[in-house]
């Protein structure tokens, strides 16, 4: 492969700009930490005692330590007392927690919340001076988030009422008995629920319904689902099958499990349609991670498909979806660090182009078990070298 | 200081020498005792010089303090007679006695003996002291098949284990029926043993599977502190402790009138290799590792407060009245109050058997327990972790095993007397 020297010679060259980068304002002895920016917070019964009331502009470290016997919560807040830059919240009693922030120059207060009510004990002014350090744009990109979270919703909205439909299309060849009719829209008819995986787990009972392979099933518990149909669409031979020869269903079972399926599909797009549904700009970032983790676990190891073998398909959508995701926050995140954006644009790029060899959702793509374990690996590796930057994104859009 | 035991006069059976050293020594050199002077331990630390008496009421290696490595395997009896199989518990018997008080497991040793005979004891053990190490043995279900004429014998809480929802179980990692668990802490030690044993038994039983550890994950005794398993969490923190006697005697150790009589005094083992996707689970978040476990990184306190060993409160609420210690929390699905009061003694370790196909560490933890009875304590406790644990996520068990542990060998009594009487 000629792609992955490339690969590491870029990470390398990274590695080394970020080391100048911080040579230039960090101490050489890596043993010891910079003193004024790392801070203690001591939240007590009745004080919220913090090690000092100046620092320096840029990274401020707060280590709270809860020492009172309620659950407490510790902010920084702007000048004007309410504005919050950062929290830190669910602290038991005995516990340490950090908060990590970007600190510009100007006035601030600091507070803690035992109990978790009322406005709090010990607000104290905090000043931060001016280092000198480079600060990212942060601002006040509570508009932006809030689009955000407007624009995904919309997106997963726009998934599922698909769902609904191809669903039906799909259920109408299986009820019929037509095989091959539902053989062929299988993969690309789940390509919209794999797009929103990550929602569709959110809401608990569901995706077991909907999406459970047989070995996640309980022994006594009625499987149902996609895989269900998956394996009479596809029925194994008995040495697959833990010996046994495996018994197609009837014209009233398929009925069954295509109404069961129709039913928990139906479920799903009345949850995203519920009026009080929304998704925290964490959930959006956190999901793009959530899905390409679905393809290390499951896609990359030909575990999600195991009869259809129809695994790139889902990676392919599992990729749509993280991408669309990603898009959703990219731009609040890019001020704020630029490096790390330009890094999973790249990434996210590669791995597609990658995927893009092996077929497409509109023409089909190779299948799992045609595919050469070298293939298999270049694919993984190309989804850990998306993953592992992606997986930072969260930090800097709530930071 | 303790003289251990001298092993019965009896030594290895003809086969058992036989496979050690060659036909042509027969006769000689049987029964030599053994005459180094061992010491027992219980402190915290096990000095290199520590031994644990191999004879006992119980077997060593279940409430002994875990030690840092372990040597697992899995054997497969070939088509040999009951009183053949009854020969090689009783040659095993042998040289687990032997190897555990730091000598060869042959009467010989690596280096003696007649020079055109292969030395009786493989030698990679010469030199080093016994490190601590616990041979312990157990028969698996498939025992008692009408092979050997034991079907009756066998204990009813000797089950076969169900399947668990989430189990991507490996055939070749499955089962077995007996099963020999060497701890030590030293590697060397610890594989000398199951070579050795398993040199003793070619022909009369092979190994089916076995697997390395390290980094023991539980501790099981007080003065021992808590490891940290492959996730970097500490494990083990409400482990069973040795010195919980009573609690022991109720949960651990097989009670008179529980069942199979012949199994008084012993236990039963469940092995479960658990593949940890640490790749994934390294791009979560702090906040998300620490929900899914319940417990903080560093210190191993509960999220509802208090440091390592403080209990944790399942009640605190903390934001939008949700529990500090999530609903699928690891510490909370785990803990005796979710299951009835069931617990086990944990006695497992870290592996890594190098990488797989996608250039993934292949890692995990080799997960090992002891009980009275699994049907009521790892069977209902494992389903409701497969059914609602998060950490589910970033694990997948691949391989496993039950095993009963019977009581310990005594002079003229070797491992699993009682299934012969």
């Amino acid at each position: 492969m000629i792609k992955r020297p490339t690969r590491v010679a870029l990470a390398l060259a990274t590695s080394a700009a970020a080391l100048l980068a911080l040579s230039a304002c960090v101490p050489n002895n890596p043993t010891s930490s910079d003193d004024s920016k790392a801070l203690t917070v001591d939240s007590s019964k009745t004080a919220c005692d913090v090690s000092t009331s100046t620092a320096p502009s840029g990274t401020l470290s707060f280590s709270i330590k809860n020492t009172g016997d309620q659950v407490s919560e510790f902010y920084l807040l702007a000048d004007d007392g309410l504005r919050i830059i950062g929290e830190v919240e669910n602290i038991g009693p005995g516990i340490s927690r950090e908060l990590v922030v970007q600190a510009k120059p100007g006035d601030y207060f600091t507070v803690c919340k035992p109990g978790m009510i009322g406005a709090g004990i010990g607000k104290t002014a905090f000043t931060v001076t001016d280092s000198g350090t480079d600060l990212a744009a942060t601002g006040d990109d509570a508009t932006a988030v809030a689009a955000a979270a407007t624009n995904y919703v919309a997106y997963v909205k726009d998934q599922v009422e698909g769902l609904v439909t191809s669903t039906d299309t799909f259920l109408d060849a299986f009820r019929s008995g037509d095989v091959e009719k539902a053989k062929s829209l299988y993969a690309t008819t789940r390509a919209a629920y794999e797009r929103i995986e990550p929602v569709a787990e959110s809401f608990g009972d569901l995706d077991p319904k909907i999406d459970f392979r047989e070995a996640d099933v309980e022994a006594g518990t009625e499987w149902t689902g996609w895989h269900r149909i998956e394996k009479d669409l596809w029925p194994p031979a008995a040495a697959d099958n833990g010996g046994k020869t495996y018994v197609a269903l009837t014209d009233a079972e398929r009925t069954k499990y295509a109404d069961l399926l129709k039913t928990d599909t139906a479920s799903l797009n009345e949850a995203v349609h519920a009026s009080d549904y929304t998704v925290s700009i964490d959930a959006i970032s956190n999901g793009a991670t959530g899905l390409l983790d679905e393809v290390a676990s499951g896609k990359i190891t030909g575990e999600e498909e195991i009869w259809s073998h129809t695994d790139l398909w889902d990676f392919q959508a599992n990729l749509e979806g993280a991408r669309v995701a990603y898009e959703g926050v990219r731009d609040i995140a890019e001020p704020k660090d630029a490096a790390l954006v330009k890094q999973i644009d790249g990434e996210f790029t590669s791995l597609e182009t990658l995927l893009a060899q092996y077929g497409s959702l509109d023409k089909g793509f190779k299948y799992y078990n045609e595919l050469s374990t070298t293939e298999i690996k270049s694919l993984s590796d190309g989804v850990n070298a998306l993953s592992e930057p992606l997986s930072k994104l969260t930090a800097v859009l709530v930071g | 200081m303790t003289t251990p035991p001298a092993p019965d006069g009896r030594g290895l059976s003809r086969r058992g020498l036989f496979s050690l050293a060659g036909a042509g020594v027969v006769g000689a050199g049987l029964g030599v005792g053994i005459t180094a002077a061992v010491t027992q331990s219980t402190a915290s630390t096990i000095r290199a010089t520590d031994s644990f008496t191999f004879y006992g009421k119980h077997q060593a290696g279940i409430v002994t303090p875990a030690q840092d490595r372990l040597h697992f395997a899995a054997f497969d009896v070939s088509d040999i007679t009951r009183a053949e199989l009854a020969e090689l518990l009783s040659d095993w018997t042998y040289a687990a006695n032997r190897m555990t008080a730091g000598l060869g497991a042959g009467p010989y040793g690596p280096t003696s003996g007649p020079y055109e005979a292969p030395p009786d004891d493989t030698g990679e053990a010469l030199d080093l002291p016994p490190s601590g190490l616990t041979i312990t043995f157990g028969f698996g279900p498939t025992l008692f098949d009408s092979r050997f004429g034991l079907a009756s014998k066998r204990p009813d809480a000797l089950i076969d284990l169900p399947h668990f929802p989430g189990d991507a179980l490996q055939p070749a990692l499955v089962g077995g029926d007996l099963c020999i668990q060497a701890c030590s802490d030293d590697p060397q030690i610890a594989v000398h043993a199951i070579r050795n044993l398993s040199r003793i038994a070619f022909g009369r039983a092979s190994l089916r599977w076995s697997q390395l550890g390290f980094g023991r994950t539980s501790s099981t005794t007080r003065a021992q502190a808590t490891p940290r398993n492959l996730f970097g969490f500490k494990d083990g923190t409400a482990n069973m402790r040795a010195e919980d006697t009573a609690e022991v005697n109720k949960q651990i150790w097989v009670n008179a009138g529980d069942g199979a009589d012949w199994m008084t005094g012993g236990s039963y083992l469940v092995s479960r290799k658990i593949r940890m996707t640490i790749e994934t689970w390294d791009r979560t978040s702090l906040h998300e590792q620490e929900t899914v476990i319940g417990r903080t990184k560093g210190e191993g306190a509960p999220l509802s407060g208090g440091s390592e060993f403080t209990e944790p409160d399942f009640s605190t609420l903390g934001r939008e009245d949700k529990p500090l210690i999530d609903e699928k929390a690891h510490v909370r699905l785990a803990h005796p109050t979710s299951n009835k009061g069931a617990e086990i003694l944990r006695r497992g370790y870290n592996f890594v058997d190098g990488n797989d196909d996608l250039g993934r560490l292949n890692a995990g933890l080799f997960f090992i327990c002891f009980q009275r009875d699994p049907r009521t304590q790892f069977v209902p406790l494992q389903l409701n972790l497969a059914k609602n644990d998060a950490m589910n996520e970033y694990t997948r068990h691949v391989g496993s095993g039950i095993f009963a542990v019977p009581p310990g060998a005594s002079s003229g009594r070797p491992i699993g007397a009682g299934l012969f009487d």
